[in-house]
């Protein structure tokens, strides 16, 4: 895989200027910290869930570039979005968003939002994502 | 008569280019281009003559050791227990019945933790690591505290990379059991003073455990002349294979500590309702052991006796010092440790803007191999302030030129990321 085509600028600029990057006000409905021990990628997730739809969405973190960018770019896709739908995200979804191929190994830096979003949404202390799904 | 030498260039010292020429690996190509192999402090690379040692075991002589009384049997226990002699010489060990065969140098330091920890530590009792340890010197330890209810206590690191003794001294008291620490760190490359700390630990009238999993492959340890107690470390660090490892202990100390696993090997006799333990290292060595990766191991130190380690170790500090020149004139590049002289062949660093893990991917774009995170150390990690950090190790194989490739690397991954 090329390395390059992996850091395009639209993963840059997302991961330079983070949309949605901050602390939400409250009423914070759900909170959630994802951690990659392996990587020291470290994410919080916190989103308002009105009238069963997602009101506004906060992360703030650091990590590698697409690990903030997957964030970033999930962050943007999910307001809006209900709960049910929340639940529906696959990791083909946060692939598609970020539009290049991965390394094995990188492909745990790009889901680490998505166990953010599910993981919060579920409510489960952990959500498994197999990432040999395919 | 030979003139000579005014100012050392290692290069005189190591035939860097034959050396490299016994390392089938570093013929190959990565991304299309030659492999810059910079990772060395997670694993080194293996000579031929290792690889073609572990083929010829099981071509030819493929047995299980200690229990037959056929050629093969009787050659592979011959070859293996050769490899322990071996071992035993390099580390100047008074019997070859202290080198005790491990999977790693993690099994090594938890058979200590467990066999000596059960039988010597107790509530209330202290033990001293340090804040530059890799996990495998840190968790062993954190679960004895556990399970006896003693206490650990970590010896702090300098702003400058160093063990803080005068820390360490008002640590010691008479409740210190153990003092277990690197002897060369694997993230800053920090050699300590072994000998120093050691001597502190007896005066307390403690143990000292040596994790010398990085200064053995690179400067050599003599246990001797360091007066430890135990030492630890790992065969494929050190150009021999993974699955063996070593547990140096003084004889007294192991004679008197209870088997770790119990099984086939280390029993002298059975019954049913009691065994007695076999012999000395064999004692702690239960089940079939790594006979291949034994073997291996004993022809790794024969390598590393032919070229001759303290030019291995000058050769990396000239390599060192020539990675830290080059990526101190990196705008926004951090450095971590101590100066060249004061340590092994390993840089870590920290380049503004990236993380270190897109800097290991853009750079093995370019066919170089380095680590990136928290290199299993993660309290020495949190002491420096980042959440990662991108790591170049080096051995006997690494050129300037490769470190040059690094450096120009770096520059081209902030290009990428427009800074
Ligand atoms: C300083 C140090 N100690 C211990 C280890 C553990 O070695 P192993 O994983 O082979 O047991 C390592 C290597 O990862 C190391 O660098």
């Amino acid at each position: 895989m090329d390395a390059m085509s992996m850091y395009q600028e639209q993963i840059l600029d997302h991961y330079q200027n983070p949309r949605n990057h901050g602390t939400l006000d409250e009423p914070v409905t759900i909170r959630r910290e994802e951690y990659n021990p392996l990587c020291g990628d470290r994410l919080v997730l916190e989103m308002r869930v009105v009238d069963d739809k997602v009101e506004a969405v906060r992360f703030r973190g650091h990590g590698c570039a697409i690990s903030q960018a997957a964030m970033s770019m999930l962050s943007e896709e999910i307001v809006g979005k209900s709960v049910d739908e929340l639940k529906q995200l696959q990791k083909q979804d946060v692939l598609d968003l970020l539009g290049i191929p991965l390394s094995p190994a990188r492909l745990k830096c790009a889901l680490l939002s998505l166990k953010a979003v599910k993981a919060g949404v579920y409510g489960v202390p952990q959500y498994d994502i197999d990432e040999d799904d395919e | 008569m030979a003139t000579p030498v005014m100012s050392y260039d290692p290069t005189d010292l190591l035939d860097v280019e034959r050396i490299r020429a016994d390392f089938p690996v570093l013929q190959r190509q990565v991304n299309g281009v030659p492999l810059i192999y910079l990772d060395n402090a997670a694993t080194s690379q293996k000579p031929a003559v290792v690889i073609q040692a572990i083929e010829n075991y099981y071509k030819s002589y493929n047995a299980n050791v200690h229990r037959g009384v056929h050629a093969l049997s009787e050659e592979a226990t011959a070859a293996y227990e050769g490899a322990r002699k071996k071992v035993a010489k390099f580390i100047n060990a008074r019997s070859s019945r202290e080198v005790i065969f491990t999977r790693n140098a993690t099994e090594a330091i938890n058979l200590v933790a467990y066999s000596w920890g059960s039988a010597n530590v107790k509530a209330g009792d202290e033990i001293i690591i340090t804040d530059m340890e890799h996990h495998s010197n840190i968790v062993p330890w954190q679960l004895l505290a556990e399970r006896t209810g003693a206490k650990l206590h970590f010896i702090p690191v300098t702003d400058e990379g160093y063990l803080d003794l005068a820390a360490y001294d008002a640590l010691l008291n008479e409740r210190t059991r153990l003092v277990a620490f690197t002897g060369m760190s694997n993230v800053l490359g920090t050699i300590t003073p072994a000998e120093d700390i050691i001597a502190r630990a007896h005066a307390a009238g403690a143990v000292a455990l040596v994790d010398a999993s990085q200064l053995v492959p690179h400067k050599g340890a003599n246990v001797q002349a360091l007066q430890a107690d135990f030492m630890a470390f790992t065969g494929h660090k050190m150009c021999g294979p993974t699955g063996i490892g070593v547990l140096w202990g003084r004889r007294e100390l192991l004679e008197a500590m209870p088997p770790f696993l119990g099984g086939g090997d280390m029993i002298r006799e059975v019954h049913r309702d009691l065994s007695r333990w076999n012999d000395l290292p064999w004692k702690f060595e239960a089940g079939t052991p790594s006979i291949a990766e034994g073997i291996g191991l004993g022809i790794a130190v024969d390598y590393l006796n032919s070229v001759d380690l303290e030019k291995v170790h000058v050769h990396e500090q000239a390599l060192t010092r020539h990675a830290l020149e080059r990526l101190r004139d990196i705008r926004g590049l951090t450095l971590y440790g101590p100066p060249a002289e004061d340590r092994g062949g390993v840089v870590s660093f920290y380049v503004e803007g990236i993380h270190p893990h897109d800097l290991a991917t853009l750079l093995d774009q370019r066919g170089i191999a380095i680590r990136a995170g928290h290199h299993c150390a993660q309290p020495l990690i949190e002491r420096l302030g980042v959440p990662a950090t991108a790591r170049a190790s080096f051995y006997m194989y690494t050129t300037h030129a490769e470190i040059d490739a690094l450096a120009e690397g770096l520059e081209a991954a902030k290009k990428v990321f427009g800074l």
